[in-house]
């Protein structure tokens, strides 16, 4: 719980710094927040798990596990925003003190235990984001997507809202701890209200993490918004939302466990079909990611489906799989689109912005292609454990083999999309020249890669 | 269905029974659902979210009242502070957009199709 106040604080003095002339300390210094927060997280360790602030948070290990992924991913997209606020008039410091207090939300979302700080946690989370996705003020796409990214999320915050309303008008309380009690003890005679206000929260928390049907802003902002924050809203929402779901599911509902699967395993085949279908009629990288990262909500949600004593495990290992090669797969589209876009201001993502990279830079040639492999879950990377794991936690459920199916016939197809990447790299002719990439980058791209590799490698590393 | 009315709570709010208080604010939350997906208008989109967050506030004070928890009543002091919040950011961004584009209607803003 540390890491929550440090972040609070470190985004005031974020702030502060922005009045100094030089704008060259402001990264290093909130690197370094991130750092000291990532390094707070793990204080409890050893005494967890514990509640906090009354009752209002709760910590235990697979809390302290998901904050770290957070602030892990956090760490690197935020060294991938070096050169974003050169070409930047306004202050870039109000940019990375929303980034340091978005992250405060994250964390509460994922070790709350009040509902209360589950709404704080969402809209924390957010309205940094809404502000972020517009934060390129003269471009009317970074606008349109601020737009619709806000009323969506304004929208979605309603519905959890009146779902939240009404799980305490059939439990009368907050605390998952006594709706849990409520569920327990009433088994037989729980309110309706408890049911359509669970649905509700569920919703609202489903068009958080943007899975089908409720996904159909995701490809607009992700595309519309600077690359930098798509990846942070890839990476860290998505991350934060999971962790929150699951969260919901397992500290107060699973004496209903009945009565949600169903709902939970529709919406699972339907973003499953829905995201790698809709993938791979992309011509835009970025919107091809979108779709990408609604079909690994699908893969998540599948292990929240079975909800068995391995999903956390699932869930912790995708995660920490996803963000990894998300970044690095975004951080080597903005180092291409960003030499592009100077030359021409057309089409910089699209997949054509990769053709010849395996010539033109291979080091980057290569990133892209262990992130691409990540994704699709191939052997000797962690998006292979990643899957491997989730569809374990199914095949322990055991009635659920026919989603098992679905899930690999659907990863069977998303291969196809990530491969069109690696082929435009190695396979197709673009332009030629060294590609120059700033070392900061490259520092970045290389830490994902090895991490991405060495869990693919070694998995049991992270228990 | 409903939870049972705690004796502790003065006569004068049992005069309407809990069920129109829903009945109520769930209308209200449907008239704010469909206004958000029938309008054109950014700002009447934007009004329609705030009834919505209103019906969850009545609901939730009423519910509170009738079990005399002030619990509910403090979340709708949250509410009501973080919409508020969002407002500020909200009209910020729209009128980001109408100063780029001079129209707020959402219907204009297609840059983002396949």
């Amino acid at each position: 719980m540390l890491s929550i106040i440090l972040l609070s604080i470190f985004g005031i003095v974020v702030l502060f710094l922005g009045f100094q002339k030089s704008k060259n300390i402001l990264l290093p210094a909130t690197l370094l927040c991130i750092a000291i927060a990532f390094a707070a997280n793990f204080v409890h360790w050893n005494d967890a798990p514990g509640l906090y602030f009354k009752e209002m948070l709760f910590e235990n290990r697979l809390t302290m596990s998901f904050s770290a992924i957070v602030l892990l991913s956090a760490f690197l997209v935020v060294a991938l925003t070096r050169g974003f606020a050169d070409d930047e008039a306004a202050q870039p410091a109000e940019y990375y003190a929303i980034i340091l207090f978005s992250l405060v939300g994250a964390i509460m979302m994922i070790g709350f235990d009040n509902l209360i700080m589950l709404f704080l946690g969402v809209e924390i989370l957010s309205v940094s984001m809404y502000v972020l996705t517009g934060s390129d003020k003269r471009n009317l796409r970074s606008n349109e997507a601020a737009l619709k990214y806000f009323l969506m999320g304004a929208f979605a915050t309603g519905i959890m809202l009146f779902g939240i309303a009404l799980l305490y008008g059939a439990t009368g309380s907050f605390n998952l701890t006594d709706i849990r009690g409520y569920v327990g003890t009433n088994s037989f005679s729980i309110s309706t209200l408890l049911y359509v206000g669970l649905l509700l929260v569920l919703i609202g928390m489903l068009f958080k993490v943007s899975a089908a049907p409720f996904h159909f802003w995701t490809p607009d902002v992700y595309d519309g918004a600077p690359t930098v924050f798509t990846a942070f809203m890839s990476t860290i929402v998505k991350t934060a939302g999971f962790a929150a779901i699951y969260r919901l599911l397992s500290g107060s509902f699973e004496g209903i466990y009945n009565f949600w699967w169903f709902t939970l395993a529709a919406i699972t085949i339907l973003t499953l079909v829905v995201g790698n279908i809709t993938a791979v009629y992309q011509q835009s990288f970025k919107r091809m990611m979108a779709y990408s990262s609604i079909s690994h909500a699908g893969y998540l949600l599948l292990s929240l489906t079975a909800m068995t004593a391995q999903t956390p495990d699932a869930i912790v290992f995708y995660s920490l799989a996803y963000s990894l090669a998300t970044v690095s797969a975004f951080g080597v589209l903005m180092a291409v689109a960003r030499e592009k876009s100077v030359q021409s201001h057309e089409n910089a993502e699209d997949f054509e912005a990769f053709n010849g990279l395996g010539k033109r830079n291979p080091l980057l040639a290569f990133v892209l292609t262990v992130s691409m492999l990540s994704l699709a879950g191939i052997p000797l990377t962690a998006g292979f454990w990643g899957k491997f794991f989730i569809f374990g936690t199914i095949v322990e459920r055991g009635n659920l083999i026919w989603m098992l199916i679905v899930a690999i016939l659907m990863s069977a197809v998303g291969i196809y999309y990530y491969f069109k990447v690696i082929i435009a790299t190695y396979m197709k002719d673009g332009e030629t020249g060294a590609l120059r990439v700033p070392p900061f980058y490259r520092i970045v791209l290389i830490v994902s890669t090895t991490l991405t590799l060495l869990f693919g490698l070694i998995p049991k590393l992270l228990s | 269905m409903f939870p049972q009315v705690a004796p502790s709570i003065p006569q004068v709010i049992q005069l309407i029974p809990l069920n129109n208080y829903l009945w109520l604010s769930t209308a209200l939350f449907v008239i704010g659902i469909v206004g958000v997906l029938t309008r054109r208008n950014a700002i009447v989109v934007f009004m329609s979210i705030e009834l919505m967050l209103n019906a969850v506030n009545l609901l939730l004070v009423a519910f509170s009242s009738y079990r005399s928890d002030p619990t509910g009543q403090v979340f709708v002091f949250f509410i009501m502070a973080v919409a508020a919040a969002e407002v500020a950011v909200g009209l910020a961004i729209i009128v980001m957009i109408y100063r780029n584009s001079r129209s707020i209607d959402i219907g204009f803003l297609n840059k983002l199709k396949f």
